[in-house]
């Protein structure tokens, strides 16, 4: 048995939406769309689509938040709405868009706070905090108000808080919006540290893919409530990212050049950009055609953008329902 | 990690709430002018109650035949179970706003009842002015009203305003529930809870019958008229049984299960925001 498992899950909410001065219309919104699949201990979950994917509706009956239209949730062997607060204790929560600290409270009395809610024994908080002072640099700013902090402190307090109850769940909803290059990159090495030494299963959502690419061994793609997606990033390349693309420089600006299996994208000067088939064609076979009758001075692959990939499978729809 | 099954104990809730109460008040220091001025405002406030009520008995000795004392002593304990229920219960209020703003989420997110949660965190100290006021009255009630205290007669004092701040307490949480349903509903909550603590500083007999029938089923009869009448040895003037006056426990009792059920109802129609 997994430790997250969906079941044909739906989500709708009625929205009115107002036609001419006073009359409403009601519509029925269906955010999650029939959504099916099982997490299992210490899985790292890229969950990724498009803006109104529904994605934090997903995460909200994750959490109990939010009833299910339709099918069935449970978390831990529980069902997350009926035993919402027992289920609390196992799992830890950041919204990136929202606020869960106490706007007025320096960290280190909301830390105290969430203590005695989730019944931390003192000294085990003690060596919590500690360490996680330590990895995520906090302790220039622990006795500011949660109001006076930057948001890339904010959202380093928002991850300890999630955790520092010892829960081993982890579900983080845009956890890396607004942060700067360095926080970034030391949040994903620390929330990679979470998993790999606490065994914490993690969930995640992002706009970032390169979080996904650093983090996440599985990725789950949704569209319109519905995964779309469900393997591995390496996978997932394989199967959509047949393109590549061949940069090369030539002596001096030139008409696009003309050769089999390959088509001009881009010309900039002297580079041209060519897309290929990884099917059709074979880079080798390329370079080899083109300098057969321009001299090239200097060349590269590139390798599919995840972006790029992505992108591909949102518009192709479902394609690997198999 | 120790595993840890079910909610915590009252008494572990008791100490969250104190925790949050504390940290609310330390918070709000910050903004000490406001809260110095508020505090200030409400004890003023309640003054004006009392004022009206003098300036009215200045005119007539009596009101439907109570006296000034008779009419201070359902003032004061009626006024004191809605202070309490001010000070304790009120912040149910913000349910309104946080479920508007999406941010009731992280109410739900804690292995805590979110009430208790949402009362600590919007805990207001300076709402407290009222509660020392209407102890100010009550006191001064008890040394004037026509009454030989006895035992039962104390105990019914203070059951009644025990049962009154429940009652309050309940209503508070029902009316605050609408706002899962209608986010809009925020004055609903204001205006029965308020509008329902004016009608009980008056003896009910003053009030048409309609109103009179309607605070008996909302039950704000039940906070101070009934049991006062009893222990001024008055009997309802329009005759409703005598066995009212002790009713209170279980009105309350029915009002906190109704309020509970209907609150419980509302976080699962809870539907946050979408951003
Ligand atoms: N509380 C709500 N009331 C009405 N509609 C909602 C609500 N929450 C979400 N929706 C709708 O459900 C759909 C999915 O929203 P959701 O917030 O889950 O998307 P998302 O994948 O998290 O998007 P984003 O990347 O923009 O955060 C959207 O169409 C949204 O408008
Ligand atoms: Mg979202």
């Amino acid at each position: 048995m997994g430790l997250i498992e969906l079941d044909g899950v739906e989500r709708d909410f009625v929205v009115h939406r107002r036609v001419g001065r006073v009359r409403r219309h009601r519509d029925v919104v269906r955010a999650v769309d029939g959504v099916s699949f099982t997490v299992e201990a210490g899985e790292m979950v890229g969950y990724i689509g498009p803006n109104g994917a529904g994605k934090s509706t997903t995460i909200k009956m994750l959490t109990g938040i939010l009833v299910p239209t339709a099918g069935s949730v449970r978390v831990a062997g529980l069902d997350p709405q009926r035993s919402r607060t027992e289920l609390a204790m196992r799992i830890g929560v950041v919204f990136g868009q929202r606020n869960q600290l106490w706007w007025d409270l320096p960290l280190r009395d909301s830390f105290e706070l969430l203590r005695h809610m989730y019944r931390v024994p003192a000294d085990l908080h003690r060596r919590r905090l500690a360490e996680f002072v330590e990895l995520l640099d906090l302790g220039s700013f622990l006795d500011t108000p949660v109001r006076q902090l930057s948001l890339g402190q904010k959202m380093r307090g928002e991850i300890t808080a999630a955790l520092l109850h010892g829960p081993s769940i982890l579900y983080l909803d845009e956890p890396t919006i607004g942060l700067d290059v360095v926080s970034k990159s030391r949040a994903r090495e620390f929330l990679a540290r979470v998993n790999r030494e606490l065994g914490v299963t993690v969930v995640l959502t992002t706009h970032d893919l390169s979080d996904v690419e650093r983090l996440c061994s599985r990725l789950m793609v949704i569209d319109h409530g519905r995964v779309v997606y469900d393997g591995t990033v390496d996978d997932l390349k394989a199967r959509h990212g047949q393109y590549r693309t061949l940069v090369v420089d030539l002596e001096g600006p030139a008409e696009p050049l003309v050769v089999d299996g390959a088509e001009v994208v881009r010309v900039d000067g002297p580079r041209q950009w060519l897309r290929f088939h990884r099917d059709r064609t074979t880079a080798a076979q390329l370079i080899a055609a083109i300098a057969s009758t321009t001299a090239v001075v200097d060349l590269t692959i590139e390798e599919p953008l995840i972006e790029d990939v992505i992108a591909g499978v949102y518009v192709g729809g479902a394609p690997d329902r198999t | 990690m120790v595993e840890t099954h079910g909610g915590p104990t009252v008494a572990e809730q008791a100490v969250i709430w104190r925790r949050l109460v504390g940290a609310r008040i330390r918070a709000d220091w910050q903004y000490r002018t406001s809260f110095i001025t508020f505090m200030v405002s409400q004890f003023v406030a309640g003054f004006l109650d009392i004022v009206a009520i003098v300036i009215l008995f200045s005119n007539v000795d009596r009101l439907a035949g109570w006296s000034v004392a008779e009419v201070a002593l359902l003032y004061g304990t009626s006024n004191l179970s809605f202070a309490l229920s001010d000070v304790f219960v009120s912040e149910a209020e913000f349910a309104a706003h946080h479920i508007r703003a999406g941010s009731f989420d992280r109410f739900l997110l804690r292995p805590v009842g979110p009430l208790l949660l949402l009362c600590g965190q919007e805990f207001a100290l300076r709402r407290a002015g009222k509660v020392v006021q209407s102890v100010l009255v009550l006191a001064v009630a008890l040394t004037q009203v026509p009454v030989d205290w006895d035992l039962p007669k104390a105990a019914m004092v203070v059951t009644m305003v025990a049962v009154g701040f429940v009652i309050f307490g309940g209503l508070w949480v029902l009316t605050s529930s609408i706002a899962f349903w209608a986010v809009e509903a925020r004055e609903v909550a204001n205006s029965v809870t308020y509008g329902g603590n004016f009608v009980t500083h008056y003896p009910l007999e003053i009030f048409s019958g309609w109103l009179r029938r309607l605070v008996t089923v909302v039950p704000l009869a039940f906070v101070s008229y009934q049991p006062t009448l009893w222990v001024l040895g008055r009997r309802d003037p329009h005759g409703s049984p005598a066995w009212f006056a002790f009713a209170g426990p279980l009105v309350a009792l029915a009002t906190v299960l109704v309020a509970r059920a209907v609150w419980f109802s509302g976080i699962r129609h809870y539907r946050s925001t979408g951003s």
